[in-house]
């Protein structure tokens, strides 16, 4: 933060007044926007009311209330508000709080559907464990795709195909062969990280915009050939009873033999859902445990310096083409992973899941995350897949809201939430991360 | 000095950019221990001629050989792990990566036996580095940051270090700190250079021997001293330059 510069008046003031305007979002949202009231037709029964207007007019007379006193009463050019930084622990907000955040964010998923269910019942929890699966599962995905576009700095537009060879591959091994899910697992990784491989051989030479463009056609293609390939795939119906996953041979069924009755529990379905959510978060966290090892060995650190300067890798002696395959197999070999996932969560699946839209997705949570930053990828999936969900309300207007957020937070920290990276070494104590802002892309 | 089989040897060498040519034939020996430069005018193909030592382009005819082996065909990457390293032009260091990444990326083909060691010698020769270890790059000055592409390069362990333009863009005085590091590493080290360089005055009077390139081709060669007292040279090269 030192070496902030010193915006005009009236850029601080706008900054200090949208700072105010989103804390009375936050706020409001609960305070004035939900209101619990009794119905006097019905009874006495409680029922809860939105009040949105009240809200977007509560925000805007902020915004505006605090631009006037910042403009013509304050006219200071550091607004206390954007002062807050030095309240802050040393070495910059994001290692600082980012780290606190890791253990707050895991503990949180650990106990998270049990929380649910003690809260809410087997029968409420049921489809906010479903949520926090989803959102896991983009977590997932976007810490594999943050291998590719992150780390190395591919732009990759169509990591949606890998997403589908792994699912389709479980599907049809399945279908075809009946293999179980779990030996169905590697396998979809494997073929999905060999699909990665056969992408990356004619795109060595691409970078950027180029790459982006094929990568886009990659993933259309074998979306196409899924939905044409009648015989094989099932074309637009898709495959339907992909088997679900058991737990060390125990099927999730009422009666002898079952998850249930094995562990003496009553039935209730609550119990594969909550299977599958501890199964994508142990998916989930070893897609990051590999990822952080590998960042700290050679060939993580070539793929860093390949997103920085792939010439000067050249001349350093690092053989750019297996570097460039390693990223690519890699990232869509947790793609493959997610996608069987997928399948057997869904038990359906069809040409319809893997459409461009949903690379899009998985692309914005990993660049609105900061490219590179793990952290950043679980609170841009959450905010975009939970936020997804919690618009519902705004019914058509949600996809307006959810473009001004992400526009907002591009606006706001340009490099995404968490835009410093921290080194992968470091000899003296006293290492900090530099966030990225003070750096200049590319140059000195 | 110039005796027994050269450490670097070009023959012949003619590179094209698709259809146009850039060198039309040059032969350059670097014998071991030297500190060979080459100087020219913008656009005389003398980086053009260090990118084809390195086989990123490759040369259509002639060849190039390092200790007797012909290393014309070879991929970069093998190229440069022979025993030669590079610090290549506009400098290229890792902007978002610290310092210690930088020449931990420079020694990741010599492997980490000697990191330890290779790394107190690069903060020896640029002490500056040691302050900045855990600095990005791309936060470092431009001198800064050229030292660092050389101690990137030096991490290696190389023979033969070919150096593109080291004080381009670069206040004199820390020209002059870089080219009594590249003198020291020589003397010390017995280090190996092969420089390019358009502040011709600096380099002939580092270089033991010296190379003009003209539009693709060797116009003169001979020692620093040598080519420095001569007429052609100085009208060309060093009219108003630095004395």
């Amino acid at each position: 933060m030192q070496a902030r510069q010193k915006d005009s008046l009236l850029v601080a003031s706008v900054k200090d007044s949208l700072g105010g305007a989103i804390i009375t979002f936050a706020l409001a949202c609960v305070m004035i926007g939900l209101r619990v009231d009794v119905a006097s037709g019905r009874g006495a029964e409680l029922f809860l009311e939105h009040r949105w207007l009240a809200v977007a007019a509560a925000v805007v007379i902020v915004f505006a209330g605090r631009f006037a006193m910042n403009v013509f009463f304050w006219k200071r050019e550091d607004p206390p508000s954007l002062n807050l930084s030095g309240f802050l622990p040393k070495g910059g907000l994001s290692t600082g709080t980012s780290s606190v955040l890791k253990y707050a964010l895991l503990g949180l998923a650990v106990v998270l559907p049990f929380a649910l269910m003690f809260w809410l019942g087997a029968r409420g929890s049921r489809q906010y464990i479903d949520l926090a699966i989803l959102v896991l599962t983009y977590v997932m995905l976007g810490w594999g795709l943050n291998i590719v576009v992150g780390l190395a700095g591919l732009l990759d537009l169509g990591y949606v195909a890998f997403y589908a060879v792994g699912a389709y591959s479980y599907a049809l091994l399945a279908h075809y062969f009946g293999f179980s899910f779990w030996i169905c697992l590697p396998l979809a990784g494997i073929l999905a990280a060999f699909w990665g491989i056969i992408l990356g051989f004619p795109v060595l030479r691409l970078r950027g915009d180029y790459l982006a463009i094929v990568t886009l056609a990659f993933g259309e293609i074998i979306r196409v050939v899924l939905l044409n390939w009648y015989q094989f795939t099932g074309g637009p119906d898709g495959l339907s009873g992909i088997p679900r996953p058991s737990f060390f041979g125990l099927e999730f069924t009422r009666g002898e033999g079952g998850f249930a009755s094995f562990f003496g529990l009553d039935y209730s379905s609550i119990h594969r859902i909550i299977f599958l959510y501890y199964l994508i978060f142990a998916m989930a966290l070893f897609t990051n445990f590999v990822t952080m090892r590998l960042r700290r060995m050679p060939i993580g650190r070539a793929w860093e310096a390949l997103r920085e300067d792939e010439i000067a890798c050249r001349a350093l002696g690092i053989n750019t083409t297996t570097t460039k395959l390693t990223a690519f197999a890699l990232g869509a070999m947790f793609a493959g992973f997610a996608g069987s996932f997928f399948a057997t969560r869904q038990g359906f699946i069809s040409p319809e899941s893997f459409t461009f839209l949903e690379s899009a997705i998985i692309l914005a949570i990993v660049v609105l995350g900061g490219l590179g930053s793990q952290i950043g990828v679980v609170i841009a999936a959450i905010v975009m897949i939970g936020g997804f969900e919690f618009f519902r309300e705004f019914e058509e207007y949600r996809m307006l809201v959810f473009g001004m957020i992400m526009v907002v937070i591009m606006v706001w920290k340009p490099r995404g939430l968490i835009s410093s990276r921290t080194p992968s070494v470091a000899l003296s104590k006293n290492a900090k991360g530099i966030s990225a802002d003070l750096v200049q892309e590319g140059h000195g | 000095m110039t005796t027994g089989q050269p450490l670097l040897s070009v023959r012949g060498i003619k590179t094209f950019y698709g259809k146009i040519q850039a060198l039309h034939g040059v032969d350059l020996d670097v014998y071991e221990g030297e500190i060979v430069t080459l100087i020219g005018a913008n656009g005389a193909g003398k980086s053009t001629l260090m990118m084809t030592v390195c086989g990123t382009p490759q040369a259509r005819n002639g060849s190039v050989s390092y200790c007797g082996e012909d290393i014309t065909y070879k991929p970069t990457y093998e190229i440069m792990r022979t025993g030669i390293a590079q610090s290549p032009e506009g400098r290229r260091i890792f902007p978002r990566m610290t310092v210690l990444e930088n020449l931990m990326m420079g020694g990741m083909v010599a492997g980490n036996e000697h990191f330890e060691e290779d790394l107190r010698r690069a903060f020896e020769l640029f002490p500056r580095l040691k302050e900045r270890q855990q600095q990005r790059g791309g936060t470092l000055s431009g001198g800064e940051q050229q030292m660092l592409a050389i101690a990137r390069a030096l991490m290696s362990r190389p023979r033969l270090l070919l150096l593109d333009e080291p004080s381009l863009g670069l206040a004199p005085i820390i020209v002059a700190q870089i080219f009594d590091a590249i003198r020291e590493l020589n003397r010390s080290d017995g280090l190996t250079v092969f420089l390019v360089e358009q502040n011709a005055y600096h380099a002939l009077k580092l270089a033991h021997r010296g190379y003009v390139m003209v539009n693709g081709t060797i116009t003169m060669t001979g020692t620093g001293k040598e080519l420095l007292s001569r007429e052609e040279v100085k009208a060309a090269y060093l009219e108003g330059g630095a004395h």
